[in-house]
Formats: C-alpha cells, sequence, structure tokens
C-alpha cells in the first residue's frame, strides 16, 4: 500500500488528470445535447407546420435519448462548476475575478432556463398548449447554445487573455467586451457549434441507418436519415473550413501549440506536413516519419517556403506534451474527412435514388455514430494539452495554482470519479440501446398520445387546464373525438404503468 | 449600499432558496426507504422529476455567486472542505441520475430506489457535515492559513440536523403532492420528524452559544439582541402551526410546507445573525473578502435582470404541474 503512494504522481498532476477525466466525460453529454435540442426543435415545428404526425413520432422517440443525455450533462457538470476551488484554488482566487462573472452569466441564462423548460419539455405534453411546448423546446435548445456561449469564452480567455490588467497579482478587468469577445473566441464557438450539430447528425443518422439495414421502423428512419445525411453534407465541408480558420488563429497566438500539432522540433522554412509520426519529446525528434514536403508550410503561412517556428522557440519546460497534442490532432483530422467522405456518399446516393437502400452507406453511417463525439474529444485534447504548462497562456502556470492537498487525497477522488463515472457510461449506453432497439412509438400510438391521458383522471387536473373543459388548441373536433373516444376507452385501461 | 453586503444578501437568498428547494427533493430521497412499497417510491419520485434539476440549480447559483463576490473564500471553503463536497457531488449525481434511469428500467427499479435514496441521504448529511465545519470552527482564532477540521463532533451533529430538516421538508411535500394512505403515512412522518428536527436545532443552537464566545456575545448581550428575538418567536410560531395543521384530517394542501420552509428560513436567519459580518467564520469579513468592483458591478447587472425572470418561470412551471402528482405526465 504504502508502495503505491510512494510512486503516485504529484498532486499537480493528479489535480490536472481529475479535471481533464472530469471534464472530458462531461463534454460528451452536451456535444450531444446541443445538437439534439436543435434537431427536436425542429421537428417539433415540422409538426405544429404541417400536422403530419410522423415528424411527432421523431420528437417522442428522440425526447426519451435527449432526456437521458442532458441528465448526464447535469450531475457531471455540476462537479466541474465547483472543481475550479476544489482543486485549483489559487487560480481561482487570482483569476476568479476575469472567469467567474462568466461563470454566472452561463448560470443565470443557460442554466436556469435549460433547467425551468426541460420539465414542461419533457412532462408537459399534456399540461400546456402545443404551442407553449414548442417554446419549452426552443428555449431549451437556446438554454444549450447559450451556455457553450459563455463557457467557451471562459474557455478562450485563457487560451488568448485579453481586457485585463495584474494589480497585486490578482487578475482585474479592463474591458470586459474584450475578456468575452478575445480574439480566439469566435473561431473556438463556431468550432465548437458545429462539433455538436455534427455529433448530433452523426448519431442520428446512425440509429436511422440501423433501422433501414433492420427494415425496421423505414418510413420514420427515412426522415432522420435522409435530413441528418442533408446536415452532414453542409457541416462537413463549413466545419472544416472554420477548423482551418481556428488552426491559423493557433499559429498566430499560440505557435508552441501549432508547433507541437504539426510535430516540428526545429523551425523551418518549407516545412513539411507529417502524416504520421511518433513524436519523442526527450530526443526532440519524431521516428517513423511520413510527410508531404513543404505542405505545413504552405497550409499555414499559404507559401512553400514560408517559415514555421518550431518548438525550439521556448524551453523544454515551456512545451507541452507533443505526443498527445500531434496524435489528438490527426485523429481529429482523420474523422473530419471520413465525416465529409459521408456526407458526400449521402449526396451521391440521394442523386442516385438509393439514399436509403446502399448498404455500404448505411453501415458507414452506423459506425460512425460516435465519431463526432471522439473528433470532439480528441480536439479538445489538442487545444487544452498543446496550452500546457500554462493555465492562462502565457501567464499562469497550471503547477503554480493547485490546492495544496495531499496526493493520497487527490488520488483518492480521482479514483472514485473513475469508478462511478466509468459504470455510469457502461450504465447510459445500455440506456440508449435499450431506447434504440425499442424503436419508436408507433403513428397510432403517437395519435393515442395526443388523446389526453389526463382525460382518465381529470381531478387531477387544475380546471384551466383540463381539456374537457377547454380547448386547448387541437380544435373543436379533437376535443369532440376525444369525448367521444374516452366513453369508448373508459374499460381499456393505458399500459401506462408510469414510464417516463 | 454597500456592496459586499449586497452579495451577502444576495449568496444567503441563494443558499436559502437551495436549501428550501432542493431541501425538500433531497428530503422526499431520504424518506423514500421508509415508503416501503415500490408504487408509493415510484410517486414520490415523480412528483420531483420535473423540477429537480430547476431546484439543483440554485447550489451551482449559490456556488458561482460566492466565486464572483468572494473569490478568496470559495477557493478556502472548496479547497479546505475538499473531501465533503467531493462526496456531495458524487452523491447528488447518484440522486439525480436515478430520475433518469428509474422510469426507464424494468428489472433495476430497486436499484435506482436505492441510488435516489443513498445519494440523497450522503448529499444531505455531506451539506450538513460541511455548514458545521464552517460554523463550528468560529470557536478558536485562525487564520487563513490553518487548516478546517471538517469532521468534528459538532459537524456531525448538523450532518444529522440537515437529515432530520430536509426530511421534513421532504415530508411536508408529499403531503401536497400525494393522496390516500400515502398522504397519511408523510403526515405521520413529518410529526415525527417535527420534533426531531426540533431537537435537533436545539442542541445546535445550545451548543453555538456555549462553544462560541462570538454568537453568545450576539445572542445574550441584552438589550441589544433583542432585535434578534422575532427570529426564535417566529420558529417557535411556524412549528406550532405545522404541529397542529399536520393533526388535521383536512387536506393541508401546500401550508404544511409552506410553515416547514418558514421554520427553516427563520433558523437560517439566525444563523447568518451570529457570524454576520464574517463570510468564513472567525476569519475573514464581507469587505476582506469582496472582488474587484468591476467583477461584482458586471455580474450584478445580470443578476438583477435574469433572478426575476428566472423566478417568474420556475413559478410557471411549478403551476404547470401543481396538484397531485399523476404517473401519467410522460414523453
Amino acid at each position: 500500500m504504502f508502495d503505491l503512494f510512494a510512486t503516485l504522481p504529484d498532486t499537480a498532476m493528479l489535480s490536472r488528470m481529475q479535471f481533464a477525466f472530469t471534464i472530458s466525460y462531461h463534454i460528451i453529454f452536451p456535444t450531444i445535447t446541443i445538437g439534439l435540442s436543435l434537431y427536436l426543435a425542429f421537428m417539433e415545428g415540422m409538426w405544429l407546420k404541417t400536422k403530419n404526425l410522423a415528424y411527432l413520432q421523431q420528437v417522442k422517440f428522440w425526447m426519451k435519448p435527449f432526456a437521458i443525455t442532458f441528465g448526464m450533462g447535469v450531475v457531471s457538470g455540476v462537479v466541474l462548476s465547483y472543481e475550479f476551488g476544489t482543486n485549483f484554488s489559487k487560480f481561482s482566487e487570482i483569476v476568479g475575478p476575469v472567469l467567474s462573472p462568466l461563470l454566472a452569466y452561463e448560470v443565470l441564462t443557460a442554466f436556469f432556463l435549460e433547467a425551468g423548460f426541460l420539465g414542461i419539455m419533457l412532462f408537459g405534453w399534456n399540461r400546456v398548449t402545443p404551442k407553449v411546448h414548442f417554446a419549452a423546446t426552443c428555449i431549451v435548445a437556446l438554454g444549450t447554445v447559450s451556455s457553450s456561449f459563455w463557457i467557451l469564452a471562459a474557455n478562450s480567455w485563457m487560451h488568448t487573455p485579453a481586457g485585463y490588467e495584474i494589480v497585486n497579482g490578482q487578475f482585474q478587468v479592463t474591458s470586459w467586451l474584450e475578456v468575452i469577445f478575445n480574439p480566439s473566441f469566435p473561431y473556438r464557438l463556431a468550432h465548437m457549434l458545429l462539433a455538436t450539430f455534427l455529433s448530433a447528425s452523426l448519431l442520428f443518422a446512425g440509429v436511422n441507418a440501423y433501422y433501414l439495414l433492420k427494415g425496421t421502423h423505414k418510413e420514420f428512419a427515412k426522415i432522420g436519415f435522409s435530413t441528418a445525411m442533408f446536415a452532414i453534407l453542409i457541416l462537413a465541408p463549413v466545419q472544416i473550413l472554420v477548423g482551418d480558420f481556428h488552426g491559423l488563429n493557433v499559429a498566430h497566438h499560440q505557435p508552441v501549440k501549432l508547433a507541437a500539432m504539426e510535430g516540428i522540433w526545429k523551425t523551418e522554412k518549407g516545412a513539411a506536413l507529417r502524416l504520421f509520426a511518433i513524436p519523442d519529446q526527450e530526443n526532440e525528434t519524431n521516428h517513423f516519419e511520413l510527410s508531404i514536403p513543404k505542405a505545413a508550410s504552405f497550409l499555414i503561412t499559404h507559401d512553400v517556403d514560408g517559415e514555421i517556428a518550431g518548438l525550439d522557440q521556448v524551453e523544454e519546460k515551456d512545451r507541452p506534451q507533443v505526443a498527445v497534442v500531434f496524435t489528438a490532432f490527426r485523429i481529429m483530422l482523420g474523422l473530419g474527412g471520413l465525416m465529409l467522405l459521408l456526407g458526400v456518399a449521402g449526396a451521391v446516393a440521394r442523386y442516385k435514388k438509393r439514399l436509403f437502400d446502399f448498404k455500404p452507406l448505411l453501415y458507414l453511417s452506423v459506425v460512425m455514430i460516435p465519431a463526432g463525439v471522439i473528433a470532439t474529444l480528441a480536439g479538445w485534447y489538442v487545444v487544452e494539452v498543446g496550452r500546457q504548462p500554462w493555465l492562462v497562456q502565457g501567464l499562469v502556470r497550471t503547477a503554480d495554482v493547485v490546492s495544496p492537498l495531499p496526493a493520497e487525497t487527490v488520488a483518492f477522488t480521482l479514483g472514485l470519479f473513475v469508478i462511478v463515472y466509468t459504470s455510469l457510461f457502461f450504465t447510459y449506453i445500455y440506456f440508449i440501446r435499450k431506447l434504440v432497439l425499442k424503436g419508436p412509438p408507433s403513428l397510432d400510438e403517437v395519435q393515442a398520445s395526443l388523446m389526453n391521458p389526463a382525460l382518465e383522471d381529470n381531478d387531477d387536473l387544475p380546471a384551466t387546464l383540463n381539456p374537457a373543459q377547454v380547448d386547448i388548441g387541437y380544435g373543436q373536433e379533437l376535443s369532440e373525438y376525444l369525448q367521444s373516444k374516452d366513453k369508448q376507452g373508459k374499460d381499456k385501461q393505458p399500459q401506462d404503468k408510469g414510464e417516463k | 449600499m454597500d456592496i459586499a453586503l449586497v452579495y451577502l444578501l444576495l449568496i444567503g437568498f441563494g443558499v436559502l432558496v437551495y436549501v428550501l428547494l432542493d431541501g425538500f427533493s433531497l428530503g422526499v430521497g431520504i424518506l423514500s426507504p421508509l415508503l416501503k412499497n415500490s408504487d408509493n417510491k415510484a410517486i414520490a419520485m415523480k412528483s420531483l422529476s420535473h423540477i429537480w434539476d430547476s431546484n439543483q440549480t440554485w447550489l451551482v447559483f449559490g456556488g458561482v455567486v460566492l466565486f464572483v463576490a468572494f473569490p478568496v473564500v470559495y477557493s478556502f471553503v472548496l479547497s479546505n472542505l475538499y473531501l465533503p463536497i467531493i462526496l456531495m457531488l458524487v452523491a447528488l449525481i447518484f440522486r439525480g441520475i436515478a430520475f433518469e434511469f428509474r422510469f426507464k428500467s424494468d428489472r433495476s427499479q430497486g436499484f435506482w430506489d436505492l441510488s435516489f435514496a443513498f445519494g440523497s441521504i450522503i448529499a444531505t448529511f455531506c451539506q450538513g457535515i460541511i455548514l458545521g465545519a464552517l460554523v463550528g470552527d468560529m470557536s478558536s482564532t485562525k487564520t487563513l492559513a490553518d487548516p478546517v477540521d471538517w469532521l468534528t463532533p459538532f459537524s456531525i451533529t448538523t450532518g444529522f440536523a440537515l437529515l432530520s430538516g430536509y426530511g421534513l421538508l421532504g415530508a411536508c411535500w408529499l403531503v401536497r403532492k400525494t393522496e390516500a394512505s400515502l398522504q397519511v403515512v408523510a403526515k405521520k412522518l413529518a410529526q415525527k420528524l417535527l420534533f426531531i428536527m426540533l431537537a435537533f436545532f436545539a442542541v445546535v443552537s445550545i451548543w453555538m452559544l456555549i462553544d462560541q464566545p462570538a454568537v453568545a456575545e450576539r445572542w445574550l448581550n441584552f438589550p441589544g439582541s433583542l432585535a434578534l428575538l422575532p427570529l426564535p418567536l417566529l420558529s417557535l410560531f411556524f412549528a406550532y402551526r405545522l404541529w397542529f395543521i399536520l393533526r388535521e384530517r383536512t387536506e393541508p394542501g401546500l401550508k404544511p410546507l409552506a410553515y416547514a420552509m418558514g421554520l427553516f428560513a427563520t433558523a437560517f436567519g439566525g444563523l447568518v445573525a451570529g457570524i454576520f459580518p464574517y463570510i468564513i467564520p472567525g476569519r475573514l469579513t464581507i469587505w476582506e473578502a469582496i472582488a474587484p468592483d468591476k467583477t461584482v458591478y458586471f455580474t450584478l447587472v445580470g443578476i438583477l435582470i435574469f433572478i426575476p425572470v428566472v423566478i417568474a418561470y420556475n413559478i410557471y412551471a411549478y403551476r404547470t404541474f401543481s396538484g397531485k402528482t399523476s404517473m401519467k405526465d410522460g414523453y
């Protein structure tokens, strides 16, 4: 036991590992829910507009995975809002005056909004009018986007700090506009939002492709698959373009990170683009390098002989772990390329009228379900590990601002998080799989869900919400139909056992 | 008005709202093992499924406002009370996730009931420990460099006190949201818990008066402390009214919850009155800890604009689901 403690990494490393682990875990869920909430709002809007039950069926089906994913995001997110203080207490103390208001605005304009309307969105189907329900769905979607706005402003500031001064060792703000709209923020926000849309689209496409392959729920799957493939076709190239702009922004503001991403150790002109390599931090070189001559210089400086500053521009102690940054960057790029391929393949199949039965496309879609989330995580590793050893680029070193906790304590909590999160993750996958296998409710069931089940026990509802007394927007005919249906259906108890 | 004082009020408000709202949510979890059959547990949980997330958000709000206004305190409290805080957060995960999985599971409902119950119990107990550690620490003069001793007889007592208090709130919530036999059970539980909670609150109060000269000075210094007299008198009034209303056979509606919340609010007020103007009891006052002007004013604008809106739509959300809980609301 004591041997184990003797080999324990120091508190700074353990706190970094814990934060990295908990935030990586958390980001999986918002990545899915931000895009998914927009899909839900879109489909519900289409349902209200066309009154085509097929759209409502989409909403009813996807709401369940959305709810679970959102719940996972909420519970893992609360941890993060406290971890700044628990594990990086000195950081909170000196940088708090700049970052804390951004987090406060996130709570005020996103967390409360999402939480407040999520209840109505999930459980309020029979308690509010369709328009109010649609508004709730839209507000939840707005909340998720607003949340990313603030959190990415805070994160971007740590990469490209602006609008601050340092007074007695504490950061103070000189301009809030400069803090929020710091130089890397617009690129990072656009890149992340597109990543969430792509991730949700891939999930959408994959699940529906699975149904198409199995030959079940075909009509349902066609709507979702078609929408998702169309979205991927647009989003993938736009994302690659935005990513390129983001990369140029990194080259300008964080040249060391760029050198690590490209695996360039020595400053050189006409630098080659390394497609594959195993970076060796100690000997400051790459092994098994496979590269295209001059391509990196061309991509970054738009000149084949342009100069790119290598990792040797700073001392050894100021460099990130190159292998992590370099590899994660390539994983992200590779997956991005595959997404583009999927989008184009979908367009070709659509043109040939084979969109719903071209098997290689459907298989590829299923395989690529997690691609968006993995690419997003890889991208975050590039940015975050690439900024090390700094917590605030060039100003605050990670190792200097951790809480003075015993290493054993942090090792214990890290272990706890690993165990709890891993088991929760498998539980999450299990339930998502269960929902997918169960499939969407049939159109009849969707129709029946419009027949307000609360009619069975009208006493439960306040008079103003009682559909037997007020028309809640489905039209007079429907109300009458509901009442006649109610009389017939009294003895047929619904199969409702309180399932959400 | 003094900005540090404004923020103390805001944080006090945030914490109180959290304690009152998540208090009853956690309270239902604490009591759920006592509800015996699975249907009752399901109804109890269902009564919260649309609001637990909103209620928990006040905890994040309280934390972040503390971070904004008193970053030194945020850093000090969170790093010094590291273990109880992390354990509370992990427990809240089990509590929260149970809502999502309980109603989608076929075979594992029992497990999620346990997850809900234990998550709520541990989270509450940790919150009580945190409270006790901070308040109990006042007895000796220390500086910011000295660590906080969080596991003490006093903090364990406050842990149990909070369990009984949240339990009372939870029982009163169930009285409001349930019917028939379950409501009878909830009423009986509430009666017992009222006495247990009053006993604990009395013990904690007397302990503080004996152990902490600063608190005794404030509360027992006539005639100055007469200004504080309404707080304990109101507490007793609320407790008395609650007791009678729980014993009536008529439908009490929201009243028990309202009285229980009143009881909590006055106790909270009494606690704050004993500590003021310290933000870390005995170590740091609000004026020493307040963040730079640019930070606090920028955030204050947002709080003043958004919090009334937040309260408005939360009231709307509660009203949407008013009345007894129906198992039929789903998605």
